[in-house]
């Protein structure tokens, strides 16, 4: 009744290629990053921001990464917490040997040089693809898991191996209280938001998805797959390079080599698969299931009065980890934004069906 | 045969480099050898987890990421049961719950997922991965179990005549090679002469053509994967008694992956190959060039053979992409 099109007329081609075609859309996103920006911080405590908020945010950004790449592109990676890790070292170390560079330089800086290591692991694509293209990505993994341990160099000859950071300065403001990091973070991830969404309705974005629907196809058409396999590696590895150094200075602030796994890789790939697949709504949802899960878990014994040891919930929650992702795949492959477009459906046509 | 010159360049690389140790004189013949035997033995393990990762592969055209958890999964059982009752029944209980998972495996995951994407298969096993890990660890515990196969653990020296100090070399590794030629001997056989094995083939090269004569194909996907179960099984007690049997378990693996991209994804002889060449290569890298490139770039300690594998499978799959074994892919639109 309220979500419906009806008299909303498109007189010129800016208006019908706008992001939110629809009234009630743009009126409700204004309504959300108001809520985001003014609501959340008024009622959310400490707690809140630093267990949940704040790896939501970055998480969306790594997982939007990987679902440019994975979702867009259909290059698969298990290997992305890699291109994390080298965006925080490098963020790290320009902080560290370049100290009057602004945070924000920084943070493009660090994306950049994960793009190029992005590219670097990503010539592998352009001769071998699905299957392959995994073990080549966990090579990166494997490779700078290694790296970041071993070579002094990046750690500043540390002597645990783990480096330690002080709360990032903008302009003068010094972001150290949870609220700040957040507000920071969600500016970010708007920006970023933005960007990707308008790649991917962009050229660009129509050749990543022609190589992902059908690359032997889209290359008769005309489209480069060095150049589009190799944008897609570029961008996604930005993306996580940001990400990674967001997540080493404003989450961790301390870190240690192995806080960029295989783990954290395999994870971003279950935050794309639950939320959904070449959508960046679901690079949303699936983090904020990813991020929420294990701490529900954690909760449901106590609620129920039951105690169990952290080791047995933690291979509880392994288990219901595992059979939730097999679940998704079966009952909707196409994940949460799938059910979102659906609900979205079934709501223009309320509540007269026919 | 046409010439690949970028494989055969790889390869003579790499004899380069095999090679070099022995001619610069950095190692003596003796300790040379033993190092090769024991890349060789660590192959046979990783030849023994991509074996089961290839036969589902082949035959369903699925990338079992799970082959690790499965590994650890059934050396657990082993490792819990033999605590109660003796070791041959525990290994004999051990393959029936292995054979259940198989089944349990195809009706919940497989079957509904059939006709998905490889991609979508390959996710749902990673499901699966993370599902065993948990359910092993609630079902078996979490500590560090030890499987006792009763063989002493000292090494012997031989050849003492032969280099000055000898070879060290451990009993029980050559059980194991034994053992893993006996498998792949085994499981040769029974695809080759056995209608079942005939079936299995029939499916691996066409899963419609292989039904539309009569073939059911779940159950094969059991029959396979029942089969990579055992292999995993094979594996889990091997590794279990030379390593404990613990969660590190799953992680090294891992390490079948590059294996199966070496030898080519749907090869049997590819696995084993693939395994020793990348069991020996990373040995040698891990004890000849580790030193060099600790010394050269002042890292903090070795530990190259954790990622030596996986680029080697890169460069790999630069020169080769279909594998040493694998069947050449032609794109058709």
């Amino acid at each position: 009744m309220l979500y419906r099109e009806n008299g909303q007329f498109k007189s010129t081609y800016a208006s019908d290629q706008q992001m939110l075609p629809i009234a009630q859309d743009r009126v409700f996103m204004v309504l959300l990053l108001a809520f985001a920006f003014i609501g959340v911080p008024l009622v959310t405590s400490d707690y809140v921001f630093l267990s949940l908020l704040i790896p939501f945010l970055i998480l969306t950004l790594a997982a939007i990464g990987l679902n440019l790449l994975v979702g867009y592109c259909g290059q698969i990676s298990i290997g992305h917490a890699a291109f994390m890790a080298v965006g925080a070292y490098a963020a790290y170390n320009l902080v560290l040997r370049v100290p009057q560079l602004n945070f924000l330089v920084v943070l493009l800086l660090a994306g950049l040089i994960a793009a190029v290591i992005g590219v670097l692991f990503g010539i592998p694509s352009l001769r071998i693809k699905g299957l392959y293209l995994a073990v080549a990505t966990l090579a990166a993994q494997f490779f700078s898991d290694w790296m970041f341990a071993r070579v002094k160099w990046f750690t500043n000859y540390a002597h645990s191996g783990s480096v330690q950071t002080a709360p990032i300065e903008l302009f003068g403001w010094t972001v150290e209280t949870p609220v700040e990091k957040y507000l920071f973070l969600l500016a970010v991830l708007v920006v970023f938001t933005l960007v990707a969404k308008n790649l991917v309705r962009g050229h660009i974005g129509r050749e990543w998805m022609a190589m992902r629907d059908m690359d032997v196809a889209a290359e008769v058409i005309g489209i480069r797959p060095v150049y589009a396999k190799l944008t897609a590696f570029a961008v996604s590895a930005f993306y996580c390079g940001v990400a990674g150094a967001l997540w080493g200075f404003v989450y961790l602030g301390s870190w240690e080599p192995l806080a960029f796994n295989l783990n954290l890789s395999l994870n971003l790939l279950f935050m794309i698969i639950i939320g959904g697949m070449g959508s960046l709504l679901g690079s949303y949802f699936g983090a904020a299931f990813i991020v929420a899960l294990p701490i529900l878990l954690d909760q449901v014994p106590i609620w129920l009065g039951v105690p169990i040891s952290t080791a047995t919930s933690a291979h509880l929650a392994l288990m219901i980890f595992g059979a939730l992702i097999v679940f998704f795949l079966i009952v909707e492959p196409h994940g949460l934004a799938r059910l979102w477009a659906i609900g979205k459906e079934k709501l223009r046509l309320w509540p007269f069906p026919h | 045969m046409r010439k690949n010159w970028p494989v055969l360049a790889l390869g003579a690389a790499l004899l380069v480099g095999l090679a070099l140790p022995l001619a610069t004189g950095a190692s003596s013949l003796g300790f040379y050898i033993e190092v090769l035997l024991g890349g060789l033995m660590t192959g046979v393990l990783y030849s023994l987890v991509a074996l089961g990762f290839a036969l589902i592969f082949k035959a369903s055209g699925v990338f079992n990421f799970a082959q690790g958890a499965m590994v650890l999964f059934a050396a657990l059982a082993v490792a819990r049961l033999a605590e109660a009752v003796p070791l041959w029944l525990a290994i004999v209980l051990a393959t029936a719950i292995m054979v259940a998972l198989a089944w349990v495996i195809e009706r919940v995951v497989l079957r509904p997922l059939v006709n998905q994407e490889g991609v979508t298969l390959l996710m749902a096993t990673l499901g699966v991965t993370y599902f065993l890990d948990g359910f092993g660890q609630t079902v078996w515990g979490s500590d560090i179990y030890k499987i006792d196969l009763g063989i002493a653990k000292e090494p012997v020296m031989i050849l003492e005549k032969l280099f000055e100090g000898g070879i060290l070399v451990n009993k029980e590794d050559f059980l194991v090679a034994m053992v893993a030629a006996g498998l792949v001997a085994g499981l040769t056989l029974f695809f080759q002469k056995t209608a079942t094995g005939r079936a299995l083939r029939a499916v691996a090269d066409d899963h419609q053509a292989a039904q539309s004569v009569g073939i059911p194909l779940n159950h094969i996907w059991v029959i396979i994967w029942s089969v990579a179960g055992f292999v995993a099984l094979v594996a889990g007690v091997i590794w279990g008694s030379q390593l404990g049997v613990q969660f590190s378990l799953a992680q090294v693996a891992l390490k079948a992956l590059p294996v199966v991209i070496l030898g080519g994804f749907t090869s049997i002889a590819g696995a084993i190959v693939g395994g020793l060449i990348i069991g020996v290569g990373e040995k040698m890298a891990e004890v000849f060039l580790g030193p060099v490139l600790v010394k050269a770039f002042d890292l903090a300690g070795g530990g190259i053979e954790n990622w030596f594998a996986y680029v080697l499978a890169l460069l790999f799959l630069l020169v080769r992409p279909e594998g040493l074994f694998g069947e050449k892919h032609i794109d058709r639109v």
